[in-house]
Formats: structure tokens, C-alpha cells, sequence
């Protein structure tokens, strides 16, 4: 293919700060790849070096380069991602405690490394140390009282509406691709999509710094979601270094999956879950090659993280369980019950959420969007203080709801009565009747759960980056822990009924409401992303151990059962529905009896197939026929009596080669003859220069027969990953389906709207 | 000696010990390494003797933190003055320099344009402006056409997104 007039890289600075030149071969943005040519073009692109190698050892060193690039690029990924991940923890951290007051020693200390070296002692005053002092403390003098608490209420507010203010500013001024999850958006590039500018260098530092904004603005959303898109973009970023990815779309979006893993693998310390999170979610081509690559992505991103170390204990995740007491048989029934929840919130929050966003979508709520932001943190802000369990930042709630209380605790939560000759080692405690701190407790959680669950339907999808894992993990949690507080309390006195008696005697540890905890964040997380074993997977590899598979496997199944009664999408899914993007889902199947011809175009009453003929057309009919129409491309038959195929040309390419054919050769004009044979036409003595264009013509397109079942049709398009294909009948061209067709189709076979989808 | 790099300070070795006969509840902290972590040489003074000391240590729960304070104010500080930079930045675009330079390119055709649908040379004006750049070849032109190209890109996500709702609704 002749490239025309492209910049070759040359990698210095001014070429760099130069645009880039379209050449033959790149793609428009919001159209989709074509996943033959790309995979042809590399396949060539191997050979050439193959053989090159053999001729000098410059040429062989260079071949074993090529090779390697893979893994290096690999490498550096899992690097940037992990340091990325690492400075967000910190200072997600340290911005989050900013909000209740400032250590004095040193300014940039959070609250926990401000009390390190506190040499307070006794139980009582644990948790004081007079380096770290809260707002009312500084500004007043007074710690306790009205005044104190007011103070301290209004500069909290303050802070998260200054947070989240800089945030949406900073996505409106520098990268609006910034906002929202990301996830829905990279499956979709990830399926064939182009959006430029989506995996850019700016959307990826304005994502990173008002990450870490928004999420100590105290707002209901977590940082997964995103930190999958900056890792995403890391790899694009990477990629672009060597020209083995960056001028091959397919290849590209290889690495992009084994991104997508390593930003799940920090996310959550879970290498395996990430991977599993790529292929099972993310992904749409997984090949066995990417598999073995995102491992290594997401192991070398895990440990970038561990040798950061921002939560001091080596661990990758502030919410890690380290406690193997086990579990019973009977409990199945109350995990199934936290299953059949995690599948109703899931549907409800899918229901309400889309709605929400589908109304700021068409109505004048879109229309202000860095209002509505300030308006939701100032709800926020104002009804999460009050309570302490919403106080605090979500990772910090799972974290509590997580862990199982030891003897001497200092929160609500475990105000347990204790025995006084008690003599058990600390992780074996037998259960004990609640004090009234658990009391107090559950109900304060009952209510930050019917405001976790109301605020974050109106948070995800704001013009901010959002994530919804934390927050579904939250309310999991709590509903969980709350749960499983009744079932050990239930179990303490009654333990002479007979679902107890057989496994639980009195001085025995036999309910651990953390793991109800676990439990149920899973349920909830399983229940709205509808992800099956990376779910399982991720909260085993957070756990540490074997142990809680089958609870955590259960309740996982359980929700999605319970979910798909409702409806067949996760979030993502239904996100790309509402957005219109022209995504061809592996998972949908499609099992309706219809025919090519029902939904090839044209159809009948419409205009007939606008084609080029292969040596009958002047150079100024085609630049008409492309400015009158809009098609992405054109089918080429040997002439309009006999309409044989021969092949088809792209649109783009045909603008080009015209483009460049009137500028450099000689003697083309617009009565030009265009041919697309080996030989020119037979033309009569004083025509002008024909003009050859046979090497834009692909010469082997997708036929199918008219009477093949759109079953098929649909299959070779999601295996293919096509974006046209044209219907003959005996060798005659009748019609083109095109990708777009295909889920307009599927979508009024759904009942659904046809016209929702909007791209090619 | 092989520690003696690692500040003393970012390890911490703290002991939480419930109530055990006529002793309250105590928490005991130290800085020390995690080899040295253990019941006899961070709980001291021991508050009970001889036999008791074992059931003391066993109802006692340890836990080991490590931190390096150089990082945290490193990070901090980097991230603090790159937020700092790109509130100026922001600032100074909002104020001072709102929209795009529209002169640079000549008739105002944006390079990645979808809307100009019926449009069959799209690529014209950007060599146009391509062999208009070359003819300029110091930095700081290339650098501010650069930022033009730039701007006109955000706009354009900009319009997508917000305006259109188009894209992440």
C-alpha cells in the first residue's frame, strides 16, 4: 500500500508538537477498526521482518527488538500504573483526613501518620494526640461542644464543595473525556471503536488529579472504574513508543486489555482477578498471548504498588482480611438471603440510574452540570456528617465492616460485653452478647445504608470521574454486617434451638460478622456489574485464602440469578445502550428466524445501491456520488447491467487517492476515466490520462447469499469483527448490511428503539 | 546495621492488651523492627508476673506498620504543586485567553470534524495549514500552534460531551 506522503517518525521534538499526517491506513474517529486488514497488516509486517533477518545481524538484533517490544511495553505499563496507584492512595489519604483538621508538625501527614510516634498509652486516651488537631481546634481553641461541632461541620462541607468544585473544573476546562467510569467507553474501543482522544495523555493526567479530588470530596463513588481508564491509557500511551502498536489498531487494543488487567490488579491487589476482569468484562478478542501478557502487566503493577507501600502494611488494598475462623453449613441459608439482596439492588440501582442519566441526558439537568455537581456534593456533605459511618471515607467503612473485632476495640461496632475471666487468644473469641454500642451502631449503619443507596444512583454518571465498586461494596457491607451482627446475637441467645444446637455451643466463636461483611459486597458487586468468577476471584485474593470460596461463590450465583430475572444488562452494558454505542455484545444471542434480506439495504422503495463501476466512471461522478452521499463505502461491480461483484473501496481511501492523484500525477482531470482492473480501458485517442486505483480495492469483501439466517450473519460479524457485508445472489450484488444495520435489527427484534443507535 | 538506612522512625510495633484480672486496658508502642516484634520486648513494664506473663501475651494483639515518610512528602508535595500549576493554567485559559486563535487556520474548518458531513475534500485545509507551518520553523510558533490545535480539540470533546451529550452521557 503507497503510503501517501506520510511523516515517517522521526522522533524529535518538533515532529512531535507537528499534527499528524492521515495516511492510508488510519481510521476517523467514531468509526470502527477493521479487524481483517489490521490483523493482515501485521501478519505482513512479521514476514517482512522475518525475512529481513536473515540478512545482516543489525537486521537480526532488530527482528529480536520486535520481539521483545511486547513485554516491554508490558513492563512499563505495570510500572506507570502501579506508581499512578500508589501516589492516588496517598494522597487520597491525606486529603481525605484534610477535610477534619491538619497535622501541625508536618503539613502533609494524614491523620494515622501524624499520631505515629503518639506516645499515649492507656486505652482511654488512645486516639488523641495533640499534633493533629481538627478545624474547631485550630480556629477557636475549643474541641468540645456546639460551637466546636458547628465549626467543624461547615469547614467539612467547605472542603468537599472546594474539592469537587476544582474537579468538574478542571474536567470542563482540560479533558471532558475525563468523566464517568470509563469502563463503558474502553469496552467499546476495546470491541473496534475509535474515539480519539478518549486514552490521551491530557485524560490521563486530568483523570488522575481529579481522581483523587473527587474521591476525598467525601462523594458516594469509588476509583476502580477510572483507574482501569488510566491504566488504559498508559498502555496507549506506551504503545505509541514503538511502531509495532501504534500504527496497527488490532495490536494496539491487545495491549490496551492487558492494561485494562493491571488497573484492576492495583485497584484491588488482585493480579488473577484483574486478568479475569479483562477478559471477562473489558475485553471483547482475547486471544492466549494476551493472557499470558496480562499477568505479567498485572504483576509487575502489583508489586510497583507493594514496594510503595502507602498503607503501611504491605498490603495493596486499605480493606485486606486476615483472619481464617471458619464458617458453617447453616449460615448458607443467611449468605443466599444477602445473595437474593445483592441481586435486587442490583436491578434497582441499574433501573433508577439509567433513568437518571437518560433524563440529565435529554432534559435542561444536562445543561448544568458543574451545578449539579456542587449541588450533590452539598447533599452529601451535609447528610453523610452527622453520622460517623458515613463520616469517614468508604474504603475506610468496608475496611471496619470488614474486620472481625478483636478484645479490646475501640468502635461502636464491637462494644461487646466482655467477660472478665475470659482467657482466649485474640482470634478466637466466643461470641458475646452486644452492648449498647452495637445497638446505636445498627441502627446508624441502617441509616447510611438507605443514603448509600439513594445518593449513589444520582452520583454515578456526573461529569466527574465516578467508579461504582466502592459503593457497592459499601452497601453490601453494611447489609451484610448488620446481618450477620442478628445472626450472632440470635445465635447467642438461642443457642438451645435446633439450628443452632448442632454447631453452636456456648463459648465457642462460631459467627463471624465480618464475613457476612464480605459476603455481602460481593452480592451487591456481583449483583450491578454482573460479573461472575472475576468477582469470585478478586474478593478470594482479598481475603487471602481458600477458605470463604463457597459462601462468596454462593452469593455471587445467587445475585445474578436474581438479577437476570430483571433484566439481561449489567451497568456497563446498559450504559453503552443509553450512549448509543454501536457495540455488538458476545454474551446477547440472538434466535430469531429472519433472513440477509429482511434487513440488508437498500429495501425495497428505497434508492438503489449507489456503486462504482470497475472502468466506466470519470473521476468527477465519483467525487459526486461522495459528496452526495454519506456511506462509508462503496462496492465496485464490472458495470450497472451485469452487477458483478469485484470488490470494495473505502470511502476515506478513495478521498485520498483522488486527493493525491490530482496533485502529483500528471495529466488527471475530472473526465479522467477511473479503473480499477490490472489493465486500462480500451479509450478513444484524445481522452485524458486514466487513473488507476486498483490498489485500494479489497478484493476478497464478506458475501453472504440472501437467504442466509441473520443468526449466522450476526455470528460472523462478532466473530470477524466486520463492519460490512454484502448480500448477492447468484453472484449478483442485491445489497450491503452494515454494522449499524445488524443492531438496529437486533434492537427491533428486542423491542427496543432502533433509532438509539447512533454511530457506525 | 543493615537497617540502619531505614529511618528509626517509619516502624512502628504496637501491642493492644485487653483488661486481665486487676489490669486495665494498655496499649504499648514502639519503634522497632519486626524481628524485635514480639510480647517480651514491646510490652514493658510487664504489669504481670512469672506464669501470667504467657496468658497476658497470648490475649494481647500485635500488629506491624511500616511507612517511609520520605515518600509521603515527596508525593504529596509533587502533586500538591502539580495541581497548583494546572489551577493557573486553568485560570489563566478561562481569563485570559478564552478561545481558540481561529487565524492560525486559515477558514475555520476543524481538522477531525464529523459534522461537515457532505464535505468531500476534508483533508484540505489541513495541508493548507500544514505547508503554512513549515514555512515557520522556530519552537515557539510550532509550540503555540501546537496549544491552538489543542484547544480546538478540547472544544470539540467539549461540544461532544457536554453539549451534545453524545458521548458519556
Amino acid at each position: 500500500m503507497v503510503n501517501a506522503g506520510v511523516m515517517s517518525g522521526s522522533g524529535n521534538l518538533m515532529d512531535f508538537l507537528d499534527e499528524p499526517f492521515p495516511d492510508v491506513g488510519t481510521y476517523e474517529d467514531f468509526h470502527t477498526i477493521d479487524w481483517l486488514r489490521e490483523k493482515s497488516r501485521d501478519t505482513d509486517r512479521h514476514r517482512k521482518i522475518t525475512s529481513k533477518s536473515k540478512e545482516s545481524i543489525w537486521e537480526f538484533i532488530k527482528s529480536l527488538l520486535d520481539a521483545w517490544s511486547g513485554w516491554v511495553v508490558m513492563l512499563l505499563i505495570g510500572l506507570l500504573a502501579g506508581t499512578l496507584a500508589g501516589v492516588i492512595d496517598l494522597a487520597v489519604d491525606w486529603m481525605t483526613d484534610l477535610k477534619e483538621g491538619v497535622c501541625l508538625s508536618a503539613f502533609w501527614y494524614s491523620h494515622e501518620q501524624c499520631c505515629w510516634t503518639s506516645n499515649e498509652t492507656t486505652f482511654e486516651d488512645r486516639d488523641k494526640c495533640p499534633l493533629w488537631q481538627k478545624w474547631s481546634e485550630l480556629l477557636v481553641n475549643q474541641s468540645e461542644g456546639a460551637s466546636a461541632y458547628i465549626l467543624n461541620y461547615l469547614m467539612y462541607i467547605l472542603w468537599a464543595l472546594l474539592f469537587a468544585f476544582l474537579a468538574v473544573s478542571l474536567v470542563r476546562v482540560f479533558a471532558p473525556y475525563a468523566c464517568g467510569s470509563g469502563i463503558p467507553e474502553i469496552k467499546t474501543i476495546l470491541s473496534g471503536f475509535i474515539i480519539r482522544g478518549y486514552l490521551g495523555k491530557w485524560t490521563l493526567l486530568i483523570k488522575t488529579v481529579t481522581l483523587v479530588l473527587v474521591v476525598s470530596s467525601g462523594l458516594s463513588l469509588g476509583k476502580e472504574g477510572p483507574l482501569v481508564h488510566v491504566a488504559c491509557c498508559c498502555g496507549n500511551f506506551f504503545s505509541s513508543l514503538f511502531s509495532k502498536y501504534s500504527k496497527n489498531e488490532g495490536k494496539r487494543r491487545e495491549v490496551l486489555s492487558a492494561a485494562a488487567a493491571a488497573g484492576v490488579s492495583v485497584a484491588f491487589g488482585a493480579p488473577i482477578g484483574g486478568v479475569l476482569f479483562s477478559l471477562e468484562e473489558v475485553s471483547y478478542y482475547f486471544p492466549l498471548k494476551t493472557l499470558w501478557r496480562s499477568f505479567f502487566a498485572a504483576l509487575v503493577a502489583a508489586f510497583t504498588l507493594r514496594s510503595i507501600n502507602p498503607f503501611g502494611n504491605s498490603r495493596l488494598v486499605l480493606f485486606y482480611v486476615e483472619y481464617h475462623t471458619p464458617w458453617y453449613m447453616a449460615e448458607l441459608f443467611p449468605f443466599i438471603l444477602l445473595g437474593v439482596f445483592g441481586g435486587l439492588w442490583g436491578t434497582l440501582f441499574i433501573r433508577c440510574n439509567i433513568a437518571w442519566c437518560r433524563r440529565r441526558k435529554t432534559t435542561r439537568l444536562g445543561k448544568y452540570p458543574v451545578l449539579e455537581v456542587i449541588v450533590v456534593t452539598a447533599i452529601t456533605a451535609i447528610i453523610a456528617y452527622p453520622n460517623p459511618y458515613t463520616r469517614q471515607s468508604t474504603s475506610e467503612l468496608i475496611s471496619e465492616l470488614f474486620n472481625d473485632c478483636g478484645a479490646l476495640e475501640s468502635s461502636q461496632l464491637c462494644d461487646y460485653i466482655n467477660d472478665p475471666n475470659m482467657t482466649r487468644p485474640v482470634d478466637d473469641i466466643p461470641d458475646r452478647p452486644a452492648g449498647v454500642g452495637v445497638y446505636t451502631a445498627m441502627w446508624q449503619l441502617a441509616l447510611a445504608l438507605i443514603f448509600k443507596i439513594v445518593v449513589t444512583i444520582f452520583t454515578f454518571g456526573m461529569k466527574i470521574p465516578s467508579g461504582l465498586f466502592i459503593p457497592s461494596m459499601a452497601v453490601g457491607a453494611i447489609a451484610g454486617r448488620m446481618v450477620g451482627i442478628g445472626v450472632e446475637q440470635l445465635a447467642y441467645h438461642h443457642h438451645d434451638w435446633i439450628i443452632f444446637r448442632n454447631w453452636c455451643r456456648p463459648g465457642a466463636d462460631c459467627v463471624t460478622p465480618g464475613l457476612y461483611a464480605m459476603v455481602g459486597a460481593a452480592a451487591c458487586l456481583g449483583g450491578v456489574t454482573r460479573m461472575t468468577v472475576s468477582l469470585v476471584v478478586i474478593m478470594f485474593e482479598l481475603t487471602g485464602g481458600l477458605e470463604y470460596i463457597v459462601p462468596l461463590m454462593a452469593a455471587a450465583v445467587t445475585s445474578k440469578w436474581v438479577a437476570d430475572a430483571f433484566g439481561k444488562e449489567g451497568i456497563y452494558e446498559a450504559h453503552i445502550h443509553l450512549n448509543g454505542y454501536p457495540f455488538l455484545d458476545v454474551k446477547d444471542e440472538f434466535t430469531h428466524r429472519t433472513l440477509a434480506t429482511d434487513v440488508m439495504r437498500p429495501r425495497r422503495g428505497e434508492p438503489p445501491l449507489s456503486v462504482l463501476t470497475q472502468d466506466s466512471m470519470t473521476v468527477e461522478d465519483v467525487e459526486t456520488l461522495i459528496k452526495e452521499t454519506d456511506y462509508n463505502g462503496f462496492p465496485v461491480v464490472v458495470s450497472r447491467d451485469s452487477e458483478r461483484l469485484i470488490g470494495f473501496a473505502q470511502r476515506r481511501e478513495l478521498i485520498l487517492a483522488i486527493k493525491n492523484a490530482r496533485q502529483r500525477q500528471e495529466g488527471i482531470v475530472s473526465n479522467s476515466i477511473m479503473y480499477f482492473t490490472e489493465e486500462p480501458p480500451e479509450l478513444p485517442a484524445n481522452s485524458p490520462h486514466p487513473l488507476k486505483l486498483r490498489r485500494i480495492l479489497n478484493l476478497s469483501p464478506f458475501t453472504v447469499t440472501d437467504h442466509t439466517p441473520m443468526e449466522t450473519v450476526v455470528d460472523i460479524f462478532r466473530k470477524l469483527g466486520l463492519r460490512q457485508c454484502l448480500v448477492t445472489r447468484s453472484g449478483r450484488l442485491l445489497g450491503i448490511i452494515t454494522k449499524k444495520d445488524v443492531l438496529r435489527h437486533m434492537a427491533q427484534m428486542a423491542n427496543q428503539d432502533p433509532e438509539s443507535i447512533m454511530f457506525n | 546495621i543493615i537497617y540502619a538506612a531505614k529511618n528509626f522512625e517509619d516502624v512502628r510495633c504496637k501491642y493492644i492488651c485487653p483488661p486481665y484480672k486487676e489490669n486495665s486496658g494498655h496499649i504499648y508502642n514502639k519503634n522497632i523492627f519486626q524481628k524485635e516484634c514480639d510480647c517480651l520486648h514491646v510490652v514493658e513494664p510487664m504489669p504481670v508476673q512469672g506464669p501470667d506473663v504467657e496468658a497476658y501475651c497470648l490475649l494481647c494483639e500485635c500488629k506491624y506498620k511500616e511507612r517511609s515518610s520520605v515518600t509521603i512528602k515527596v508525593t504529596i508535595i509533587i502533586s500538591l504543586s502539580i495541581l497548583g500549576l494546572l489551577l493557573q493554567y486553568m485560570v489563566y485559559l478561562t481569563l485570559v485567553e478564552p478561545t481558540p486563535k481561529r487565524r492560525l487556520f486559515g477558514h475555520s474548518q476543524l481538522i477531525q470534524s464529523d459534522d461537515d458531513i457532505g464535505d468531500h475534500q476534508p483533508f484540505a485545509n489541513e495541508h493548507h495549514v500544514l505547508a503554512r507551518s513549515r514555512s515557520r520553523a522556530n519552537v515557539l510558533s510550532k509550540v503555540e500552534y501546537a496549544q491552538q490545535r489543542w484547544k480546538l480539540q478540547v472544544q470539540e470533546q467539549r461540544k461532544s460531551v457536554f453539549d451534545r451529550h453524545v458521548v458519556l452521557s
